[in-house]
């Protein structure tokens, strides 16, 4: 435990202490305010017809948010710390291999987590704003922090493996981004790819990340999303453990 | 050694891809020591460290640290040892204590012990005036120091020290060197160096590394008499090839002799001397009976690489015989 608190703590403080993390932050504060602009002509009409976050939610700077924001926020991770050597020493010190990947996941988890707080304020500044109080409901938005959680958690992981994989930045946020779009664009494709009653599209049917988030912001939880995405988090957490561990097989 | 050792490494052989880093090397390092792990770039230095240091794996063979398997053992055998790897990699965004007091936490220790030893450590390696400074801001001869003080901050039991003074100018390799040498007795130490001169000045035995073998491991006094009176002597005379050849045959103190022409009528001529003789006076007697010109005689230092041959030679002649 101690091991990850130290661990966290420093990758935290390597968040804040560089420019890229205040540069993450910026933008996303920037995205979250063009959507605000959508959400205010939304709310001017008579009757509001959507939740708060599902009008959010339509916005086209949602996805281009969560999908470019977690390999950013997650390509120093192994790859900044193998280009300057400072791994071995890591490495070297009585570390274990998934103390090291769950304290850095963790980390880029909570940096998400703050980078998204605009969103927050957004949503409230709208109730307030237009003074009705059916606007929004804690619970609707409550779902939706889930969802965005959630799906952030599998982007961040996936952006983790890619970086454990290469010893440059640059690199492991395109991997981690073709992870992340790939993803999101089965989807989509999943309906062509596979018909019928067959297992492929059963699974398939299962990925559909975009009508899940949508379902997220309606304030609906489904449990098979959630299950699907703790899952395939902890698996590619697991991948990354296991890319960690590589170094020492024989 | 009158002490147990606590460095043992066993028939330890570590490959890549095919090409053999280290093959098949066995020391036993004694407590408090400080040895010396000496060879040319790419004998095989660090990858027998990082393998000591649990970065690494062997491909076979064995080594352990106070009893305990690198591999098998290895938290164990990390919470006993200080390792700066090569170049010295630090964080460039930390602040030198931040840096040591993050190194002492992970490293195990409690927060009252870790700025007990943080204090201690920046001291002992006079980082005290620089402890607020960002390590990336530091001047190389401060941020080795850092390494150091990283290294020493958990008292491990060994040491090791990856080309500690590589890079640095000759006041900060000093400097170095006698922090080295003060933690004799207390702690073991292992570095690794590609200078003669700099692993004779700090360390109590060698142990020669050359293309993944060790060759040699004694004392620095000891690896000196065996190239005592080994100072080779270069010679650069006009006279007829086949003559010479004759002539330094002919001379019973010369153990090996290379005729190369260089220009017009010269030859260098290469004399390696049987134990304890100058053969300068020889060389100078015989131009001038023969009246050949001499236009250089010198003798010459023996570098790493004549101990490396040196060494490697009674083998060969072995097999010869």
């Amino acid at each position: 435990m101690r091991v990850y608190r130290t661990l966290l703590r420093r990758e935290l403080g390597a968040y804040f202490v560089s420019l890229t993390g205040y540069v993450v932050i910026a933008v996303a504060a920037f995205l979250i305010g063009l959507s605000f602009v959508d959400l205010l002509v939304a709310v001017r009409q008579e009757t509001l017809p959507l939740h708060v976050t599902e009008v959010f939610y339509q916005t086209p700077y949602f996805w281009v948010l969560l999908l470019v924001s977690a390999p950013v926020v997650t390509m120093r991770l192994f790859a900044q710390e193998k280009f300057a050597g400072t791994y071995e020493t890591l490495m070297t010190a009585p570390v274990r291999d998934v103390e090291v990947v769950l304290a850095k996941f963790s980390a880029a988890f909570l940096f998400f987590v703050v980078m998204w707080l605009p969103l927050l304020v957004a949503v409230l500044l709208v109730r307030h704003l237009a003074g009705d109080l059916a606007a929004l409901d804690w619970r609707v938005l409550g779902v939706t922090c889930l969802g965005i959680g959630l799906l952030g958690a599998l982007f961040l992981a996936m952006g983790c493996f890619a970086s454990s994989l290469t010893r440059t930045q640059t690199v492991a946020a395109v991997l981690g981004f073709l992870f992340g779009v790939s993803l999101f664009l089965l989807g989509f494709v999943a309906g062509r790819l596979a018909q019928g009653n067959t297992w492929t599209a059963a699974v398939f049917g299962q990925l559909t990340l975009f009508e899940h988030m949508q379902d997220f912001t309606r304030g609906i939880v489904d449990v098979r999303p959630v299950v699907c995405y703790a899952s395939l988090t902890a698996l590619f957490l697991y991948l990354t453990v296991r890319v960690v561990e590589s170094r020492r097989w024989k | 050694m009158d002490s147990d050792p606590i460095i043992e490494v066993e028939h330890l052989t570590k490959r890549y891809a095919g090409r053999e880093a280290v093959s098949d090397v066995s020391f036993t390092v004694g407590r408090g020591e400080i040895v010396g792990l000496l060879g040319p770039n790419g004998a095989g230095k660090s990858t027998m460290m990082r393998v000591l240091a649990c970065f690494l794996p062997a491909s076979s063979g064995t080594a352990r640290v106070a009893g305990l398997d690198v591999f098998e053992q290895s938290l164990e055998v990390r919470r006993r040892i200080g390792f700066m790897p090569e170049n010295n990699p630090l964080p460039s965004d930390m602040r030198v204590r931040e840096y040591l007091k993050f190194r002492a936490r992970l490293k195990g220790l409690s927060r009252a012990r870790s700025r007990e030893r943080v204090d201690m450590v920046l001291q002992q390696c006079g980082l005290t005036e620089v402890s607020r400074r960002i390590i990336g801001q530091l001047s190389k001869g401060y941020r080795q120091r850092v390494g150091l003080a990283d290294a020493l901050v958990h008292e491990p039991d060994v040491i090791i020290l990856d080309e500690p003074t590589l890079g640095l100018d000759p006041t900060q390799i000093r400097a170095v060197r006698q922090l080295i040498r003060g933690l004799a007795g207390r702690h073991t130490v292992l570095l690794s160096t590609h200078i003669l001169l700099e692993a004779e000045m700090t360390c109590q035995r060698l142990l020669i590394l050359f293309e993944g073998r060790l060759l040699a491991a004694d004392t620095p006094e000891n690896l000196q008499r065996l190239m005592e009176g080994s100072h080779e002597v270069v010679a650069e005379i006009a006279a007829p090839e086949a003559a010479l050849r004759e002539a330094w045959d002919q001379l019973p103190d010369v153990e090996r002799a290379d005729v190369t022409p260089v220009d017009g009528e010269y030859f260098l001529c290469r004399l390696t001397p049987r134990a304890g003789v100058d053969l300068r006076p020889r060389v100078f007697e015989l131009a001038r009976d023969r009246g050949w010109t001499l236009r250089e005689l010198a003798r010459r230092r023996p570098t790493l690489e004549d101990i490396y041959v040196r060494v490697t030679r009674p083998e060969g002649e072995e097999e010869e015989g």
